[in-house]
């Protein structure tokens, strides 16, 4: 008793997660439309989570039975994933009335994901891998058509849900088949096995299939097809949240499980990686070029990113790991204020938001304009922008490391990015309006997109901060 | 205080237009303000000017604090000889540019004085940082207000003009962050070495790189530099920005954006990889031999005086690259005051093309004639910045010129005296499209009846040009105040060359050398 209670102190973050969770569902079921009370006490139970991950920071370690990861990058994701949650809310505040789904189960189920997420990143038992990651993608399949009477919404559902069930199916397998070759699903465990496990072919065809499983819910070309459709078809608020808590939780479960523990740097593993970078990189930049739908194009940059980030897992290294942790720090950030300014240009019926109507933007709301060209630099990865010091942490690491290859790739595919995101900065300043459209402003929404902005350009030019506590992590 | 005095000036651009952005009075105010900031900025860095020791080689004036520990990079800044001039350009260039547009930039008029500070900020911050990485940064930084300037402020093609600008200098700049990032990581595979982007260590570094290694870091860095240059074939992006450039983008443009290339030549090329940059200085100053025949003769066939004096652009920096690539003390230096020399006058007759637009709303060499009888004191000061730029004796761009034909004539690396012999039919050249021009443009009968009531320069524009042409015959009659500043600089980058021409012409293979 007394260790299950010291256990699930060690976990604290997810722990007050799933207390969180409680709470919200009690204050749904006694109080009728207590939708207000539910969001204030979302957003103060999410600061809380990122307390607790801040006070759980130095102790590293493993509980329940060396099943979850606890303290150091663990705790880190966990405050990563409060900090992705708390942001979107921030933007979904009002623009989830307007579009129609402002009831509470919304914030219950935003905070399921989040336990999800949690226990998907710091599992170090495949089974509390796969739980983690089917509490996450339920959440997400359900908040993708929350809302319910929009038909491209329910049709982004259907879609992730089917492609996600594939996914899962795929990674199930995987963990079957390498608990076939190995007797155990403990990843401390196999990794001790590891040496002799590489020449089982057993083994391997289930590691690859859980790399399926990862691919696709990193979004990685060639199991990228669901990105597109899901992220236009999801409320906006919801496509900024999947698009960085759940990526940034499926980059934190993929890196524990194959290049923190498992410890497959040098086999060929690092190669199916460097070809998924490649692949992302390439197929996502080429393709948002022709894409003149917002959502979509910024779909399609997510995948170009995955690719990057997959540079770092290449490499492998802790230090390569780290700087993936940075970039997804600095892309959460980033992310999250580019879909709130979509958010503001989206009325009640969710028709999809152009590069038209982004005309004149600049003009007519000076300080988005600003605030979306920052997003849109730090994606292209202009300095001092936290996203070209995340870049350059990167190529960093791969070129210390002999990869100076893919770095190359790397330099020319953002090449190819600088243009379609400078479309949008054009779009902004460039053209003339052609309507009074209106801008759907909301102060949280306002002050959640300062705050990411500030971020990153503090993140850009003092990364110092953040690398000091990252110190730790591996 | 007096130890951030170079800080100072870099980020006081900066921090003024963020207070005159944010604080936005009215349109007067923050024009005026913006002015007046750049002009304090002048005069702190005339401080630095007349504080330089000019017998010292090394780095002066230097600022260095550990920035990101963890990747070993540092504020680090300090200028010798040749930044030091270009800094003063930059300063000089920007208040003048700030005061031209005071009639024309119309709208959005705090964000214009915001980028236009904002863009000084990048370029004194490239001219003078001592890391590498604080330098990409720099470098960086001046795409985005340069880019908005193109874009909002710019002519009909403006958004392809903005864009393409991006796009190509972009494309070099990051092959040159590879290049970069190698070299700081070589660094630490040394003896007791660690990753490094601080640029003193790199000089002593990048040598005993393996030779293979080192052309493709040259090529890296060259090609991001000529770029910028723009060297015949990569000059493409150039002619569409200045002709959709407003007229201070313009002048700013051509003034001291193109700077960047040649001083990253210097700063990094020649000093970082000396043996490759021997062993292709013949191709490099080939590459500025074609600029100056090629943007001579494309000059020539232009309508548009705004695109001829884009064009001849290209020409001149064709010298200036044969100037640093004749690899002579004569040749560097005169390359060097070319830079400055390019940036008073081909600034000076963007502005004047300006003057003229706003006016007749109209840039066609052919919509001009007479313009003599109507306008004496605007002829007056078109034909002296002409001539400046044609390189008449007495005049800047004749100094320039002269050292630049004379170092490479002397140059023992290229060997050959076709470059000069080649390069000189481009001071023909230039000397007939710009007297061609100036001919059509200002001389003759008026043949439009809207030339002849034109109003003749304001004091406002006098004021403008007043101390670029005060400047031009400066350089042309004592260029010593000038050239001695960066003689030992120069005379260091040139005694590092030499060292490694040494070494390859004793027969070493060069190739070994570690």
């Amino acid at each position: 008793m007394e260790q299950l209670l010291h256990d699930t102190l060690q976990i604290a973050p997810l722990t007050a997660t799933f207390v969180l969770a409680l709470v919200v569902v009690l204050i749904n079921t006694i109080w009728k439309n207590a939708e207000r009370a539910e969001y204030a006490a979302t957003m103060i139970g999410l600061i809380v989570v990122a307390i607790l991950g801040i006070v759980t920071l130095p102790n590293k370690g493993y509980a329940f039975g060396g099943m979850i990861m606890t303290g150091g990058f663990a705790s880190f994701m966990a405050i990563l994933f409060s900090g992705a949650a708390f942001l979107s809310l921030g933007i979904a505040d009002r623009y989830i009335h307007r579009i129609g789904a402002g009831f509470g189960e919304f914030y219950m189920i935003i905070i399921f994901a989040l336990m999800g997420m949690i226990a998907f990143a710091s599992g170090t038992d495949l089974i509390v891998t796969f739980v983690g990651l089917e509490l996450l993608s339920i959440s997400l399949y359900i908040l993708a058509g929350i809302t319910r009477r929009n038909l491209r919404a329910n049709e982004a559902s259907l879609k992730y849900f089917l492609l996600g069930a594939f996914a899962t199916g795929f990674f199930l397998y995987g963990i079957a088949l390498i608990y076939g070759s190995t007797g155990t699903t403990n990843i401390i465990e196999i990794t001790r096995l590891l040496p002799e496990l590489l020449s089982d072919t057993l083994f391997m065809v289930g590691v690859g299939l859980l790399l399926v499983g990862f691919a696709f819910k990193i979004g990685a070309v060639p199991f990228h097809m669901w990105i597109p459709d899901v992220y236009e078809g999801a409320p906006t608020a919801v496509t900024a949240f999947m698009s960085t808590g759940a990526k940034a939780s499926a980059f934190g479960a993929l890196l524990l499980v194959f290049t923190a523990t498992f410890e497959f740097t040098g086999t060929p593993v690092n190669d199916v990686f460097a070809v998924l970078a490649i692949a992302s990189m390439v197929i996502g930049n080429v393709v948002a070029i022709a894409q003149n739908n917002v959502k979509r194009l910024l779909a399609y940059s997510s995948i170009a990113h995955a690719g990057y980030m997959l540079i770092g897992l290449t490499v492998g290294t802790p230090m390569s790991l780290n700087a993936v942790v940075f970039y997804l720090i600095s892309y959460t950030l980033t992310n999250i204020g580019a879909f709130g300014i979509v958010s503001f240009l989206e009325d009640e019926k969710q028709t999809p938001i152009t590069i038209r109507d982004f005309y004149g933007l600049g003009t007519r709301k000076p300080f988005l304009g600003i605030l979306m060209s920052i997003f849109m630099f730090s994606l292209i990865g202009i300095p001092p922008l936290s996203g070209f010091f995340g870049k350059y942490y990167i190529f960093v690491q791969a070129i210390e490391n002999g990869y100076t290859w893919l770095t190359i790739v790397g330099v020319l595919t953002s090449v190819v990015s600088v243009y379609y995101y400078l479309r949008v900065v054009t779009a902004m300043y460039f053209n003339d309006s052609t309507s009074d459209q209106q801008v759907f402003t909301t102060p949280a929404g306002t002050a959640t997109l300062l705050l990411s902005a500030l971020g990153i350009i503090l993140l850009g030019i003092g990364p110092q901060v953040v690398l000091q506590w990252m110190s730790q992590l591996f | 205080m007096m130890e951030h005095l170079l800080t100072i000036v870099i980020f006081l651009p900066l921090l003024g237009g963020l207070v005159l952005l944010l604080g936005r009075r009215n349109e007067t105010f923050v024009k005026a303000g913006g002015i007046l900031v750049s002009l304090l900025t002048f005069a702190i860095s005339l401080g630095l000017f007349f504080g330089y020791n000019p017998d010292n080689p090394a780095m002066q004036y230097v600022d260095k604090v550990l920035w990101i520990t963890d990747l070993n990079i540092g504020y680090h800044v300090g200028i010798d000889g040749i930044s030091m001039l270009l800094i003063v350009l930059t300063t000089f260039l920007t208040p003048i540019v700030l005061l031209s547009s005071w009639d024309s930039i119309k709208k959005q008029v705090p964000m214009y004085v915001f980028l236009m500070l904002l863009l000084e900020t990048g370029m004194l911050g490239v001219f003078s940082s001592l890391d590498t990485f604080l330098f990409y940064v720099f470098w960086e930084i001046i795409l985005i207000p340069m880019y908005f300037i193109i874009g909002i402020w710019g002519g009909k093609e403006r958004i392809y003009a903005s864009i393409k600008f991006f796009l190509y200098t972009m494309a070099g700049s990051l092959l040159m962050l590879i290049a970069i990032i190698w070299l700081g990581w070589y660094a630490s595979t040394l003896p007791g070495g660690q990753f490094t982007t601080d640029i003193t260590k790199l000089f002593e570094i990048a040598p005993g790189v393996p030779f293979e290694m080192q052309v493709w870091l040259f090529a890296a860095f060259a090609l991001s530099f000529l770029i910028k240059v723009p060297a015949f074939p990569v000059h493409t992006w150039l002619p569409d920005a200045h002709v959709q450039a407003p007229t201070g983008g313009s002048v700013i443009l051509a003034g001291v954006l193109l700077k960047m290339g040649t001083y990253g030549l210097i700063r990094f090329n020649l000093q970082l990889f000396p043996s490759v940059a021997i062993e292709y200085a013949g191709f490099l100053a080939a590459i500025g031999v074609i600029g100056i025949i090629y943007g001579a003769l494309v000059s020539m066939v232009q309508k548009d005086v705004k695109k001829l004096v884009a064009y001849s652009s290209v020409s001149h920096m064709g010298f200036i690259l044969l100037g640093l690539f004749g690899m002579t003390t004569e040749g560097l230096q005169g390359g060097l005051i070319q830079m400055i020399n390019h940036g008073l006058s081909t600034g000076a007759l963007f502005l004047i093309v300006g003057m003229i637009y706003d006016r007749r709303h109209t840039r066609m060499i052919e919509d001009f004639g007479g313009l003599a009888k109507s306008i004496p004191i605007f002829a007056t000061m078109f034909m002296i910045v002409t001539l400046s730029s044609i390189g008449l004796p007495g005049m800047n761009g004749f100094v320039g010129e002269f050292l630049i034909l004379l170092g490479s004539f002397k140059s023992g690396v290229l060997g050959s005296p076709w470059y000069v012999i080649i390069a000189a039919s481009g001071v023909v050249l230039a000397a007939v499209y710009m007297l061609w021009m100036f001919q059509r443009v200002v001389f003759g009968t008026i043949k439009h009846e809207e030339n002849a009531k034109l109003k003749d320069l304001n004091s406002r524009e006098i004021g403008l040009l007043l101390p670029i042409i005060i400047l031009i015959f400066w350089i042309g009659l004592y260029p010593s105040t000038f050239l001695s500043k960066s003689e030992k600089s120069i005379q260091r980058v040139v005694n590092v060359l030499e060292e490694a021409h040494a070494q390859h012409g004793n027969g070493e293979d060069i190739t070994s050398a570690e």
